[in-house]
C-alpha cells in the first residue's frame, strides 16, 4: 500500500473530500487554492484561483459539476468543478467556515465565525446550482435565514432528517441540533471536553463521528445526541470518517503543531490510526505525515482512504487486497 | 445584615430548595464533617458580612503579637534604661518591635517585678521570638522563659484537679492485611488520572488491570503508599488523611492529621509514624521561608512533635537543593521496622532524635565538623557520614552506631570534590562515590568505596572504572544480592558494568561480572527480587528499555515505551510498570510487562500523573523455607501452570464475551434506526429522482486530443 504523496499546498491542508464517485478528490488549505486531483493516482487536474484566505471546508454537489468553498476570506464560493470557472460569490462581514448542501441541493448552509462582536453565526441560503452559468442567481444574494449560535466557533454543518434540521459541533465540545425552517435550538449536548475539530457523518446518515482535543473520537446519534462509541487515543483528534463498507473509523491527528518541534518527529504522533469501530479496539494504524493530520477521509467504495497534514502534503493511500481478506480482530 | 442572621439548619434549607427531591438530597454521600474548614482557613473568600465583626477580631489578635518575657533579672530604677536597650537588642534582631512596645511593670519601690511585655508588629514574629528566646541565657542566674500572651488565657482554663480521661471502647479495625491472601497472588497498585485516583488487581496473566477502588477527587495533589502498604494516604489542604482496604475492596478512612497546607510525606518505614511538611511564604520579602514539619502519631493521629523554623537551617549540605531549597526528606527515618530515630542535618552538626520522646539523643546534636550528607542503613540503625574536606582535615566517610554514637568504621580522603552514599537494600554493604580532583585540579575523576558491612572490622575495597575520566551516571545495588551496576562513560551512549562483592565461591572480593558497550541508558532497575534489571532510556532517550538476565548476562529482550517517563517494579519482582505521566502532553498512560520484557498491557490515560505499586510487608517465610521452595519450584509451578491455563481460557472467552455482547448492542442500535434510515433513504430518491440511484460503473478511457499550438519553424540541422 504505497501511498501517493500529493504536494499541491504549501501550507496545512484544511480538508481533504471525495466526489460522490470516488474517482475526484479535492482538497482545501490555508493557501489560496483548493486543488482538484484524479483520485486514483493523484494527478492534479487544477486549482481554484480566486480565495484571498485560507479555505477552511468545501463541499462537492452530487453530479460533480459545481464546488462550494467557505473561506476565511468572508465570502463563500460556488465554482465550476470541471473547469475551475467561479461562478458566484456569497459577501459575508465574517470568516466563513462550515458549509453544507441539503439534500436536494436546494439549499446551503455555512457557518461565520464570531467577528468584530457578531457572534457565530449559521445561514441558510438558497441555491440553484443546475443554473447554467449567467443565466440566472445560482445563489440567493442574502440568506434566506441566519441565526446566533452560543460563543465558540462552529466547526461543522450537516442536514438530517430531511432537510428539516441541522446539526452543529462546536468548540466547547457542543453538538447541536436546529431547526432549518425557524433557527430555533433543538437540542444540545456536551459530548467532548474539548473543540470539536471535525464530524463526519455515516454512510447511512444516521450516526456521526466526531473528532476532539480531549484526545478522544465518538460516534453520536444525529437525532438523539447519545454517544454510541467513544475511541480515545491519548493524543489530540482533529479528523474522524467512519468507512462506508468495514466496521472501522480512521482517525488523524497528533501533538499540537506549535510544539512538535520541541520534541522528536515520532514524539508527535502524526499516524492515521485504525479502530474497529464496534469493539472500540485500535488494530493498526499508518505512518508518513511529519506534521498532525488536519482531515482525512474514506473514499465512498471504501478501498482507499486520504489524509490530509499540517505539512501540507495530502496521501492517497489504496488498500490492498489483503486488507480486506484479514480478519483484524 | 449579619444581625438578622439566624442558625440555619442546612438540611432544612435543602428540603425547601429541594422540595421534590427525597429528604437529604444533595447533600446525601458527603461528610459533613468533611466539608468543614479548619479554623482560619476562608478558602480564600473574604466574608461579606460587614466591618464590624472584622474590626473585634483584630482588637483580639493585638495580643497575638505580644509576648511575656520572664525571668529577667530586678532592676532598680537607675538601671533600667539598661536593661530595656539590652531586651531591644536582643529582640529587635528577630522582629519589629512597636513603638513604646517595651514594658516592665515596676512595684511601688520602683524595682522592676522580673518580666517584660514586648509587642511585635506581627503574631509571626512574636512567635519567632518565643520559639529562638524560650530558654535563653542571660547571665548565670537568668534564663528567659518566653510566653505567649495569649497562652496565659489558656494556660488559665486548665482545670485544677486531674480529672481522669474516659476509657474508650476498642473499635474493631478492619483487616488491612485482606488484600495479601488473594486466591491469584496478585498486587496491587493505584493509579492518579484526571481527578482520579483508582486502586486495581494487576492481574497479569490474564493481561489486564481489574478495578478494586474509585474515587474522584480522593486527593488534592498525589497519593502515597505507607511503606508497608497497609495504608494509602492523600492530601488535602486541611491535612493529610490515610486510608486502608477492607476484605470488600473499599478503603475506609483511617485517620487524619492536621496540616494545614501540607505539601509532602513521609512514613517511617514500619508505619509508626507519619510526617509531613510545609513551607511558610514569609510575611515579608526580606525574610527568608519557613518551614513546618509536623510528626504524628500514625494509629492515634496525634501531633507528636512539630518543627518551625526558616528554611535556611534546615537546607544543608544535601539537604539543600538550588537556591536555598530544600530537599524533601530532609528528616531521615533509621532503617530497621522499629522506627526508634530520626534525623537531620545542621550547620556542622547532625540532630539524631529518638521517637520514644521525639528529643535529640542526649538531648544533644552531634557535632561533626564539616558534615555534608548522611544516609541511615535500610536495615538497621546505622549511619554513613560523610564530613567534607577543609584546610588540613581530611574528607572522611564515617560509620557510626547509634545510640552509641559509636565510630565503627572511617575512612579518610584528599582533595575530593564530591561524594555520594548508597546503602545496599539489606544493608549488606556500602558503596560511596568519591569524585577526586585531579592533580591540575581542573577535572575529577571517579572511584568506589566498597565497605562489607557484615564482615568483621567492616572491610573496604576500591574500585576505579576503567577509564578514569568517565563519567558515572547512575549506580544500582542488586536487591537482596551482591552485585551492583554503573552506568558510565559518554552521556549519549554509556556502557553499563556490573561487579560483584563476592566470587562464585562466596569469597569477599569485588570483581567485573561483565560490561555492556554503547547503550541508551540512563536509568538502572533492579528486580527487588534481584538477578533481573532493567535498563531504561528514559526521558531524552525516548523510552528505550532492555530487560536483562544478570544471572545468565544474557538480554531477555528489547523494548520501547515511547517517552515513558517511570519504570516501577513490582514489589514481588514478577512485573514491570512503564509510565508516561503528564509532563508530557500526549501518550500519557500506562504498560505492564513481565519480568523478562512481555507487553502484557497498554493503559492510556489522560493527564496521567502517578503509578505506585502497592508495597508487601516483608515475607514471613524464613530464609531457609524459601531457598528450598526455590529449589522445588518446578513442582510448584506445574500445579500453578495449570490455573494459569485455566485462566486465560477464561479471559479469552471473556473478551469474547464482551465483544459479542457489544456487537449484539450495535445490531440492535442498527435495527432501531432502520426506520429512520430508510425514510432518509427515501426522501433522497424522492428529491434527486434518478440521480441518487447509485449508478452502475464502468471505467471508460477517453482519450482527447486537444491542439495547443502549432508553429511552423525553418529545418536548420545538417
Amino acid at each position: 500500500m504505497r501511498p501517493y504523496l500529493l504536494k499541491g499546498h504549501e501550507r496545512p491542508l484544511t480538508q481533504v473530500k471525495y466526489n460522490r464517485e470516488g474517482d475526484l478528490l479535492i482538497s482545501c488549505a490555508k493557501n489560496l487554492y483548493p486543488c482538484l486531483w484524479l483520485a486514483e493516482d493523484g494527478r492534479r487536474l487544477g486549482t481554484y484561483e480566486g480565495h484571498n484566505g485560507a479555505v477552511w471546508t468545501c463541499e462537492i454537489s452530487l453530479d460533480s459539476q459545481r464546488l462550494i468553498t467557505a473561506s476565511a476570506d468572508q465570502t463563500v464560493r460556488i465554482w465550476e468543478l470541471p473547469t475551475g470557472k467561479e461562478l458566484h460569490q456569497i459577501k459575508m462581514n465574517e470568516p466563513c467556515r462550515a458549509s453544507a448542501l441539503s439534500v436536494g441541493e436546494k439549499l446551503l448552509a455555512f457557518t461565520t465565525d464570531s467577528f468584530m462582536g457578531v457572534p457565530p453565526q449559521i445561514h441558510i441560503v438558497d441555491v440553484d446550482l443546475q443554473a447554467a452559468p449567467g443565466s440566472g442567481p445560482i445563489a440567493g444574494d442574502k440568506p434566506r435565514l441566519t441565526f446566533d449560535a452560543p460563543k465558540g466557533r462552529i466547526t461543522r454543518v450537516g442536514w438530517i432528517e430531511q432537510n428539516r434540521v441541522l446539526i452543529t459541533s462546536h468548540d466547547g465540545g457542543f453538538v447541536r441540533r436546529w431547526d432549518a425552517e425557524t433557527g430555533e435550538m433543538l437540542q444540545e449536548a456536551q459530548v467532548h471536553e474539548d473543540a470539536i475539530q471535525d464530524m463526519q457523518f455515516s454512510a447511512d446518515g444516521s450516526y456521526v463521528v466526531t473528532a476532539s482535543l480531549d484526545k478522544a473520537a465518538k460516534l453520536v446519534d444525529v437525532t438523539t445526541l447519545e454517544v454510541l462509541k467513544t475511541y480515545k487515543t491519548g493524543r489530540f483528534v482533529q479528523s474522524a470518517a467512519v468507512s462506508p463498507i468495514l466496521d472501522h473509523i480512521l482517525l488523524g491527528g497528533g501533538q499540537d503543531a506549535s510544539q512538535v518541534t520541541t520534541t522528536s518527529a515520532k514524539a508527535g504522533g502524526f499516524e492515521a490510526r485504525f479502530f474497529h469501530k464496534i469493539y472500540t479496539e485500535e488494530f493498526g494504524n499508518v505512518r508518513g505525515h511529519f506534521g498532525p493530520i488536519n482531515s482525512v477521509a474514506f473514499s465512498p467504495d471504501g478501498r482507499s482512504f486520504v489524509t490530509g497534514g499540517e505539512d501540507g502534503y495530502v496521501r492517497v493511500h489504496h488498500f490492498d487486497n489483503d486488507f480486506f481478506s484479514t480478519k483484524w480482530l | 445584615m449579619a444581625a438578622t442572621m439566624e442558625p440555619v439548619d442546612p438540611l432544612a434549607v435543602a428540603a425547601q430548595l429541594f422540595r421534590d427531591q427525597p429528604p437529604g438530597f444533595p447533600f446525601e454521600g458527603y461528610d459533613l464533617e468533611e466539608l468543614i474548614l479548619p479554623d482560619g482557613d476562608d478558602m480564600g473568600i473574604r466574608s461579606d458580612e460587614g466591618g464590624s465583626e472584622e474590626e473585634e477580631v483584630e482588637a483580639v489578635s493585638g495580643f497575638g503579637s505580644v509576648i511575656v518575657v520572664d525571668n529577667l533579672p530586678k532592676v532598680p530604677d537607675e538601671k533600667h534604661d539598661k536593661l530595656l536597650s539590652v531586651l531591644k537588642k536582643i529582640y529587635g534582631q528577630i522582629g519589629n518591635i512597636r513603638d513604646g512596645g517595651v514594658v516592665m511593670p515596676k512595684d511601688a519601690a520602683g524595682v522592676t517585678q522580673g518580666y517584660a511585655f514586648i509587642e511585635f508588629s506581627h503574631p509571626m514574629e512574636a512567635q519567632a521570638a518565643r520559639a529562638q528566646t524560650n530558654g535563653y541565657q542571660l547571665d548565670k542566674a537568668h534564663r528567659f522563659v518566653v510566653t505567649l500572651f495569649d497562652d496565659f488565657e489558656r494556660y488559665g482554663r486548665v482545670p485544677d484537679e486531674y480529672a481522669p480521661p474516659e476509657a474508650k471502647s476498642v473499635v474493631q479495625q478492619e483487616n488491612l492485611h485482606s488484600w495479601l491472601t488473594d486466591k491469584l497472588g496478585r498486587d496491587q497498585f493505584v493509579v492518579r488520572f484526571g481527578d482520579d485516583a483508582v486502586v486495581c488487581w494487576n492481574d497479569g496473566r490474564r493481561g489486564r488491570a481489574d478495578e478494586v477502588y474509585k474515587r474522584t477527587f480522593w486527593t488534592e495533589s498525589f497519593v502515597q503508599w505507607s511503606p508497608l502498604g497497609n495504608m494509602l494516604a492523600t492530601m488535602h489542604r486541611q491535612g493529610i488523611a490515610v486510608w486502608g482496604g477492607t476484605p470488600g475492596g473499599e478503603f475506609v478512612r483511617l485517620n487524619r492529621f492536621q496540616h494545614g497546607g501540607a505539601q509532602l510525606i513521609d512514613f517511617s518505614p514500619g508505619e509508626r509514624y507519619v510526617m509531613s511538611y510545609s513551607s511558610v511564604e514569609p510575611t515579608n520579602p526580606r525574610e527568608s521561608m519557613g518551614i513546618v514539619l509536623n510528626v504524628f502519631d500514625t494509629r492515634s493521629g496525634k501531633l507528636l512533635r512539630r518543627f518551625e523554623g526558616p528554611m535556611e537551617e534546615y537546607a544543608v549540605g544535601s539537604a539543600a537543593g538550588p537556591q536555598g531549597s530544600l530537599r524533601w526528606p530532609f528528616f531521615k527515618w533509621a532503617g530497621g521496622l522499629d522506627d526508634q530515630y530520626f534525623a537531620r542535618l545542621g550547620r556542622g552538626k547532625l540532630c539524631v532524635h529518638q521517637s520514644s520522646d521525639m528529643y535529640m539523643i542526649g538531648k544533644k546534636s552531634i557535632e561533626l565538623v564539616g558534615i555534608q550528607d548522611f544516609e541511615w542503613s535500610p536495615a538497621e540503625p546505622l549511619l554513613a557520614v560523610y564530613t567534607a574536606e577543609s584546610g588540613q582535615t581530611p574528607a572522611r566517610v564515617t560509620l557510626m552506631k547509634l545510640p552509641e554514637k559509636a565510630e565503627l568504621r572511617q575512612k579518610n580522603m584528599y582533595s575530593v570534590s564530591d561524594v555520594k552514599i548508597y546503602w545496599h537494600p539489606q544493608g549488606d554493604y556500602l558503596a560511596v562515590k568519591v569524585d577526586r580532583f585531579t592533580k591540575t585540579k581542573k577535572s575529577t575523576t571517579t572511584g568506589f568505596e566498597l565497605f562489607s558491612i557484615r564482615e568483621r572490622d567492616i572491610p573496604m575495597e576500591v574500585l576505579e572504572l576503567p577509564s578514569k575520566i568517565e563519567r558515572t551516571l547512575a549506580f544500582a545495588w542488586e536487591p537482596k544480592g551482591h552485585r551492583f551496576a554503573v552506568v558510565h562513560g559518554d552521556t549519549s551512549r554509556p556502557n553499563v558494568s556490573f561487579y560483584s562483592m563476592k566470587d562464585a565461591k562466596g569469597k569477599l572480593g569485588v570483581h567485573l561480572v561483565g560490561t555492556l558497550t554503547n547503550k541508551s541508558v540512563n536509568g538502572l532497575h533492579w528486580s527487588p527480587a534481584g538477578r533481573n534489571i532493567v535498563l531504561s532510556g528514559l526521558k531524552a532517550l525516548n523510552g528505550q528499555l532492555e530487560f536483562f538476565n544478570v544471572d545468565e548476562f544474557e538480554t531477555m529482550a528489547t523494548a520501547e515505551h515511547f517517552m515513558a517517563t517511570d519504570v516501577e517494579w513490582d514489589p514481588t519482582g514478577r512485573y514491570v510498570a512503564t509510565s508516561v505521566n503528564a509532563t508530557h502532553q500526549m501518550e500519557n498512560g500506562f504498560n505492564i510487562w513481565t519480568f523478562n520484557g512481555r507487553l502484557l498491557y497498554h493503559t492510556p490515560r489522560d493527564r496521567f500523573y502517578q503509578f505506585c505499586w502497592r508495597p508487601r510487608m516483608p515475607s514471613l517465610l524464613p530464609a531457609d523455607k524459601e531457598a528450598e521452595i526455590q529449589k522445588n519450584l518446578k513442582s510448584y509451578s506445574k500445579r500453578y501452570d495449570e490455573e494459569d491455563e485455566a485462566l486465560l481460557m477464561q479471559a479469552d472467552a471473556d473478551v469474547l464475551q464482551e465483544r459479542a455482547r457489544m456487537a449484539e448492542e450495535w445490531r440492535a442500535w442498527s435495527e432501531a434506526r432502520a426506520a429512520y434510515v430508510e425514510a432518509q433513504a427515501a426522501f433522497r430518491r424522492e428529491v434527486f429522482g434518478a440521480a441518487a440511484e447509485e449508478p452502475e460503473f464502468t471505467v471508460k478511457t477517453v482519450s482527447v486530443e486537444q491542439v495547443l499550438d502549432v508553429r511552423e519553424e525553418p529545418y536548420s540541422g545538417n
